[in-house]
């Protein structure tokens, strides 16, 4: 019945709805039904791949991974440079929007003037990215972030810092803000310390903060640390010794290398004037130089031991051989070679104790030049070191078709021939190591490879060997250096006052003081090099001026390395010798 | 007979089905359209955590707000039709009392003025509350008359959807009032106007594009049109949004990058995500097969509408279901038309999904009404 009525009002209804406005109507709907979804395929299937790439573009971004830089340290591990993690704040003037408080507010916080973030802020408005300030640490860099003014952020970065200071300064060098070696071993080795920054991909949202880590494209890869042969114990006490004595003889400047004769590593090496590589804010370019490598100067008579030595190797001449110095000068052409004093008919070892321009000259004219100039060459004179430290003068060493006398004469005794101070060690490290020359390293020498470079021979051992015990005499009564001689250790060495060289040619009353020797001289562990630039007042001589800053820094190296003392007092060695003799047969 | 037997048998079978709903039946309410409004508010309010970057004050705030709307549909689905329909004069003769006073007193954001703040009551948006009033008028009116109607009649019912028209667009407020003259006009298609003045009408529309562009639009609702033709014109400013939404929309692919890992929407480059461009966060999270099938839930929503209308017992409430109907697809299909840059941008937000309280509620009333107008029938046989 029910339906019935249903069909009544159906067919009144017929005539307000016709069959075709409800199609009509319906139809209407499906298309518009259907243009949506073709538009949503349009979308999300035709253009898929566009939009996909339009939408990673907007969110995927590539992030540095930051690597830090190697660390340098001293043969022991003593740290001489640290990366440090620092926070460089930086702006996006787009993004920052200051009033004059806010400014007021972030200029105090960051410690920079006002006038000098207003003015930097306004002249980049179209840029995205300026440093505020770089490189401070972490909490001062919270705090500019606790400000949280919009368009501020910070970064992570690395710092170098250098705990050994002006010590060392020489040696290790410095990096730029960028990280990047400027000087010395951070310079020479910059490849070896660099990191190599990762990759990653990251997703970033609107305001360009880092939502979450997607993947790793790269290893962020750290430099790689540098084992640098420097003890830091005998490099600070060299360095304590050479700045005392530079300042009491109100010197120019000054070096002191000391060299590992059985391996060539340089123990220490350190320099006057020097600087504070954590601080370069009021640096000196004359205190910047590594002078031990980049100075050269005539050795004068520190190099007449390698004159002797290249009579013995002739055989013509052994140690007892004497030579006739009378009246005190000798005259080479139109030049007149002097000595002190007359010292009279000598022999070989009082040459060397006494300094005899005459006799060395007389032996060296004799041998003729090519022979010393031989022997010279063999020492490294004139060649670059190779330890790749940048900026070395490798000196002069002429070599001429035809000797004239006086020039052969003048290099005898070390003029006429330029060096620097780790040459002429390294000419004493040859001495010091029964005539094996081992290369010269800044880069600690790993003891445990077999087979590794230790050196040619380039003079037969008892040459040295005699060579040594004329040395010995040279510190001992009556010789040039007396006041290098170092308790309870023998040790051998030779002193050496040249005139500087200036503007126009040799200066009268400006000098340079040497002293090179050995310690122990029986058994040499070390060799050494002292350089006064230019000491004034009275005492300027080889042997007053550098001989007591050998003497001072070997009587603690010996200690520090260990050495058996092998000059001790004869009382105590009788009183502990027989005593320790007991213990051993009784056990 | 056999067959009397079997629809006897059907009938008391359909009676006993009717006794176990019998409490959604003393509610008048319809359980297809109850069952997928809820399908939908659900799916809304899942979305809806998403794209309002997953805040759970958003979440809560809108989940009241469904509770609320839905308190509304029950209450005015008890109410007879009759009762709509004597009330439909004074109750749009209101709803314009109340656009004046919008543009007198209202207030409102970002440059619009919407809102009516009346003393002891909450905050409102008369404009909404027309796109109910509208076509009960318009029902009204044309249902006391004889139909189809005269041409007379259809230019009555013309400047009664005018006045209102004209008044929402003052504040301005293109999307509304686009919604409230299609209920309007769907109301006189339906009343069975001829094909002739269908055609003219569609003419006069199409002739009046011009005048509107000329005199009517204001800059930056131009400014919308001319970015939907050519958004990379100015990718930064108002080309923006639609191509944020685009690059949300097909990024997701046929199977969508999962809940909460869309990356336009999470991160902030697709703007309004949660309100009207919510569309777009479940076109990127959920693909085209979560569009598809949030597009079959409105189809089925407004097949259940027309189903509805035609069944409707009087021409007052078939022409009011069938307009609330075809306007609640309206909707839908410029807000999925906009957010996919079919069409200019205007404010008009995706029923039930995305976030905002007036349309919810004005949305759910109209549920109620088509309600009421489906289960309070006369059993005239009876």
């Amino acid at each position: 019945m029910s339906r019935k009525a249903d069909a009544n009002i159906e067919q009144t209804d017929d005539q307000g709805i016709a069959i075709w406005r409800f199609w009509f109507i319906v139809s209407v709907l499906a298309v518009a039904g259907c243009t949506l979804i073709y538009r949503t395929v349009q979308l999300q299937v035709d253009d898929q791949e566009f939009l996909i790439t339009q939408g990673d573009a907007r969110t995927i971004r590539y992030e540095k991974i930051d690597a830090h830089r190697g660390m340098i340290t001293d043969r022991f591990g003593e740290p001489l440079a640290v990366s440090t993690p620092v926070e460089t704040v930086w702006a996006n003037p787009k993004e920052l929007s200051l009033n004059t408080q806010q400014l007021k507010v972030l200029a105090k916080t960051l410690g920079v003037s006002e006038s000098w973030l207003e003015k930097r802020v306004s002249k980049n408005k179209s840029r995205e990215f300026i440093y505020l300030k770089r490189k401070i640490s972490p909490s001062h860099s919270a705090r500019v972030l606790a400000l949280d003014l919009p368009g501020v952020y910070s970064r992570r970065e690395y710092k170098r810092f250098y705990p050994s200071g002006e010590v060392v300064s020489h040696v290790v060098g410095f990096t730029n803000v960028d990280e990047m070696g400027q000087e010395g071993v951070e310079l020479a080795f910059e490849k070896w310390l660099t990191g190599h920054p990762g990759k990653k991909r990251v997703l970033k949202d609107r305001r360009g903060s880092v939502i979450k880590d997607l993947d790793l494209i790269r290893d962020a890869e750290p430099g790689k640390a540098l084992s640098l042969s420097l003890d830091m114990r005998l490099q600070y006490l060299a360095y304590r010794e050479l700045k005392a004595a530079v300042t009491t003889h109100k010197a120019k400047a000054g070096s002191m290398v000391i060299l590992d004769v059985a391996t060539g590593e340089v123990l220490a090496m350190v320099n006057q004037p020097s600087y504070n590589p954590n601080n370069r804010k009021r640096l000196a370019t004359s205190s910047l130089r590594n002078r031990a490598i980049t100075d050269v100067f005539e050795p004068g008579s520190t190099v007449k031991p390698l004159t002797i030595a290249a009579a013995l190797e002739t055989k013509k001449y052994r140690s007892t051989t004497t030579i006739d110095t009378t009246p005190g000068y000798y005259r080479v052409g139109r030049k007149s070679i002097r000595d002190h004093r007359d010292y009279g008919i000598i022999d070989l070892p009082t040459i060397i104790s006494k300094s005899s321009n005459v006799g060395t000259s007389k032996i060296a004219l004799d041998i003729t030049g090519d022979v010393v100039w031989d022997m010279f060459y063999r020492m490294g004179f004139g060649q670059a070191t190779g330890t790749g430290f940048p900026g070395e003068s490798i000196g002069l060493l002429r070599n001429p078709v035809k000797w004239r006398p006086i020039e052969v004469a003048t290099m005898s005794y070390g003029y006429g021939v330029s060096v620097n101070a780790l040459q002429l060690a390294q000419m004493y490290m040859v001495l010091g190591n029964d005539g094996v020359k081992p290369p010269v390293s800044l880069i600690k020498v790993d003891p445990n490879v077999e087979g590794a470079d230790r050196g040619e021979r380039v003079m037969a051992p008892s040459v040295a060997q005699d060579i040594r015990l004329m040395l010995k005499k040279v510190v001992e009564k009556g010789g040039t250096g007396t006041r290098a001689r170092v308790a309870a250790y023998e040790v051998g060495g030779k002193s050496g006052t040249v005139h500087s060289v200036g503007r126009s040619g040799y200066e009268d009353s400006q000098y340079k003081a040497l002293f090179a020797g050995v310690a122990p001289v029986e058994n040499p562990r070390v060799a050494a090099v002292v350089v006064i630039d230019g000491p004034q007042g009275q005492e300027y001589y080889g042997g007053e001026v550098a001989a007591p800053i050998f003497s001072r820094v070997m009587s603690g190296a010996m200690r520090l390395l260990n050495v058996t003392p092998d000059n001790l007092p004869v009382m105590a060695d009788q009183q502990f010798r027989p005593t320790h003799k007991d213990k051993k047969e009784k056990s | 007979m056999a067959h009397q037997e079997f629809v006897r048998q059907l009938e008391g079978g359909a009676h006993h089905f009717q006794n176990r709903r019998g409490l959604l039946f003393k509610l008048h309410l319809d359980p297809v359209l109850l069952i997928l409004l809820l399908i939908l508010s659900c799916v809304g309010l899942f979305v809806l955590y998403s794209g309002s970057g997953e805040s759970v004050v958003h979440v809560q705030k809108q989940a009241m707000r469904f509770v609320l709307a839905f308190v509304v549909m029950i209450v005015f689905a008890q109410l007879d039709p009759s009762v709509y329909r004597r009330w439909s004069p004074w109750l749009f003769l209101l709803g314009l009392l109340a656009l004046v006073a919008v543009l007198v007193v209202g207030t409102g954001a970002k440059g619009a003025q919407r809102w009516l703040q009346l003393p002891g009551l909450p905050r409102f948006q008369p404009s909404e509350f027309m796109k109910l009033a509208v076509p009960m008028m318009a029902a009204w009116y044309l249902s006391d008359r004889y139909l189809p109607p005269r041409f007379k009649h259809v230019l009555g019912v013309l400047v009664l959807i005018f006045m209102p028209v004209v008044l929402v667009i003052k504040q301005p407020d293109l999307g509304t009032s686009l919604l409230i003259a299609a209920s309007g006009i769907f109301v006189l298609l339906l009343a069975g106007i001829s094909g002739k003045l269908v055609t003219g009408f569609i003419a006069v529309v199409g002739a009046a594009i011009p005048v509107m562009w000329m005199f009517v639009m204001r800059d930056y609702q131009k400014q919308r049109v001319l970015t939907l033709f050519n958004p990379e014109q100015d990718p930064l400013g108002s080309g923006w949004n639609i191509i944020q939404s685009k690059t949300a929309i097909g990024s997701g692919g046929m199977t969508g990058k999962g809940w909460l890992e869309g990356t336009q929407s999470q991160l902030d480059f697709l703007p309004e995500s949660h309100t009207d461009f919510i569309i777009a966060v479940l076109a990127e999270e959920f693909g085209f097969i979560g569009v598809a099938l949030l597009m079959m839930l409105y189809v089925l929503i407004v097949a259940r509408g027309l189903y509805i209308a035609i069944k409707a017992q009087d021409s007052y409430g078939r022409m009011l279901a069938g307009s609330l109907t075809l306007t609640f697809f309206v909707y839908v299909f410029v807000n999925i038309g906009m957010v996919s840059g079919l069409l200019p941008v205007v404010g008009v937000p995706l029923p039930l999904v995305s976030y905002g309280g007036t349309s919810i509620v004005t949305l759910m009333a109209a549920f109620g009404v088509l309600m009421s107008i489906h289960t309070h029938k006369k059993m005239l046989g009876k």
